[in-house]
């Protein structure tokens, strides 16, 4: 599984999942192009695959786990900051989210 | 293996004497006595509302007849609601050595705690001769719960405890999974594996259920760690808890202290119902790991991502590390490195296979790391339930 940094986990999927901790400033292969990432992403937190528009669903197990909130690049962090659930709302530590 | 046998006919993984307090004014005498006895099977749980409460009572009494129990010291106050007189008639049905003291009828706290040691002392002698039976897989009452979930819980330790859950059911084996909110999002793909139609529909309506319970309190179940370790929705979050279930035919659902009247695979629907009453259906791990204990559970596998600790009285629990930097961080606490499997070193097939050698050994008395570190967390609080449906196929 871990021949890259990130796993995909049905091949429906739009986003990665990573599988090493991935520093600012790597290079990482997405879907077949270089792609420099900007924040540093921990194990377990996903990539977007292909790029994604605002209010797009996004796919992990093959299946919808929330959707865009604003239009997410290749390879781009995807989180609460740019997707959201379409039940119920995430709640964060009210000191502080690791960013 | 072997196991301790019982007179309603289960068997027991382990033979504890719980000292349980029916109220919170009653804890520090409980307390007390566990401590100062200082034996791995003499153990602390109890209720500490005074108001009275069906749940919590039906759940005490299943808490005190379960398998792993051999016997138990009821410690009352003496004045609150808790009904002491009927906890103590089941548990003496269940032909298990029982003794109730009332610190207010004693004479206090020193004369009851050295009541209390001494009625333990003597109940863990007595039990010490309980008979001693072949266990067979077919026995096990196995539940499993997610804590402190991750971005890797879903594709590592959970899908692999859903491989264990295979193997256990194409031995015969009771398995449990649980909490309907963190099933919402896949009560459809669920549905499908409903062994009858009208089951297949209980399962969507309670995980409906759960949905409108959450929506009501607030927050989803869903902690601030879990995005912390990369969930960023309830749904995508169900869905790896989901995987823990495995891929066999779902039999029935259960609520809290329902004990399965047949083999197979039982979803445990831990939402209260009715408009909410008493709070979150459950305050954090240890309610459900109870709830679970309740129903028969004899062990509990315990998948963790961010890294949980907790153990529990009276049924051992087994941690599943789903993620490799954390199970380099607590490795002390952790029974299996799921994370291995993110590392690309294992597959989930593999660690289902070893979770399942783990259970065989813990069940046949070999200690799990939390069980061997001393973890015997326990939590009861107050709720309200029906009856259960009958296509629920109890």
């Amino acid at each position: 599984m871990a021949s890259s940094k990130f796993v995909l986990i049905n091949e429906n999927d739009n986003i990665l999942v990573c599988c090493q901790t991935v520093k600012t400033g790597e290079i990482v292969i997405v879907d077949g192009h270089k792609i420099r990432i900007v924040v540093d992403i921990d194990v377990g937190h996903k990539i977007a695959k292909v790029p994604l528009k605002k209010a797009s669903k996004v796919i992990r197990y093959g299946v919808p786990i929330g959707s865009t909130i604003t239009d997410v690049a290749i390879g781009e962090h995807v989180h609460l900051h740019n997707m959201k659930s379409d039940y119920i709302p995430s709640h964060t530590r009210q000191s502080s989210l690791g960013a | 293996m072997r196991g301790f046998l019982r007179k309603d006919g289960r068997k027991g993984i382990r033979n504890t004497v719980v000292v349980a307090y029916l109220v919170e004014c009653a804890q520090h005498v409980a307390k007390s006595i566990v401590n100062k006895i200082d034996h791995d099977d003499v153990q602390l749980i109890g209720f500490p509302g005074c108001y009275p409460n069906d749940y919590s009572l039906e759940m005490m009494e299943k808490l005190c007849t379960h398998p792993n129990v051999g016997g138990v010291v009821l410690v009352s106050l003496g004045c609150e609601g808790f009904n002491r007189e009927q906890l103590f008639q089941t548990i003496v049905d269940s032909e298990r050595p029982v003794e109730t003291l009332i610190i207010q009828k004693c004479g206090g706290t020193k004369t009851t705690i050295e009541l209390g040691i001494e009625k333990a002392s003597a109940i863990l002698e007595i039990i010490a001769d309980v008979e001693r039976v072949e266990l067979a897989t077919s026995d096990l009452v196995i539940g499993t719960i997610c804590g402190g979930s991750d971005g890797t819980s879903g594709i590592s330790a959970n899908p692999a405890v859903g491989a264990c859950f295979d193997i256990l059911l194409n031995d015969d084996a009771t398995c449990i999974f649980e909490e309907t909110g963190e099933l919402i999002g896949c009560e459809h793909i669920m549905a499908d594996r409903a062994e009858s139609k009208e089951l297949a529909q209980e399962l969507i309506t309670c995980v409906e259920k759960a949905e409108q319970y959450y929506t009501k309190m607030g927050y989803g179940s869903f902690a601030p760690g879990n995005a912390e370790g990369g969930l960023t929705t309830q749904e995508e979050k169900s869905m790896g808890a989901y995987a823990k279930s495995g891929s066999s035919l779902i039999n029935g659902i259960i609520k809290p202290g329902d004990i399965p009247q047949k083999k197979g695979l039982f979803l445990m629907d831990v939402v209260p119902d009715g408009e909410p009453m008493f709070g979150f259906p459950n305050i954090s791990d240890n309610a459900e790991i109870v709830e679970m204990i309740a129903s028969g559970a004899l062990l509990i596998l315990f998948t963790t991502g961010r890294g949980s600790v907790v153990g529990s009285a009276i049924s051992p629990v087994i941690k599943i590390c789903a993620n490799p930097e954390t199970y380099r961080n607590l490795s002390e606490d952790m029974d299996i490195n799921a994370g291995s499997i993110i590392d690309g070193k294992t597959t989930v097939n593999e660690v289902g296979q070893a979770i399942f050698d783990c259970v065989i050994k813990v069940s046949n008395g070999d200690k799990s790391k939390s069980e061997a570190l001393g973890h015997k967390e326990f939590i009861l609080t107050y709720k309200k339930f029906d009856e259960l449906g009958p296509s629920c196929l109890r």
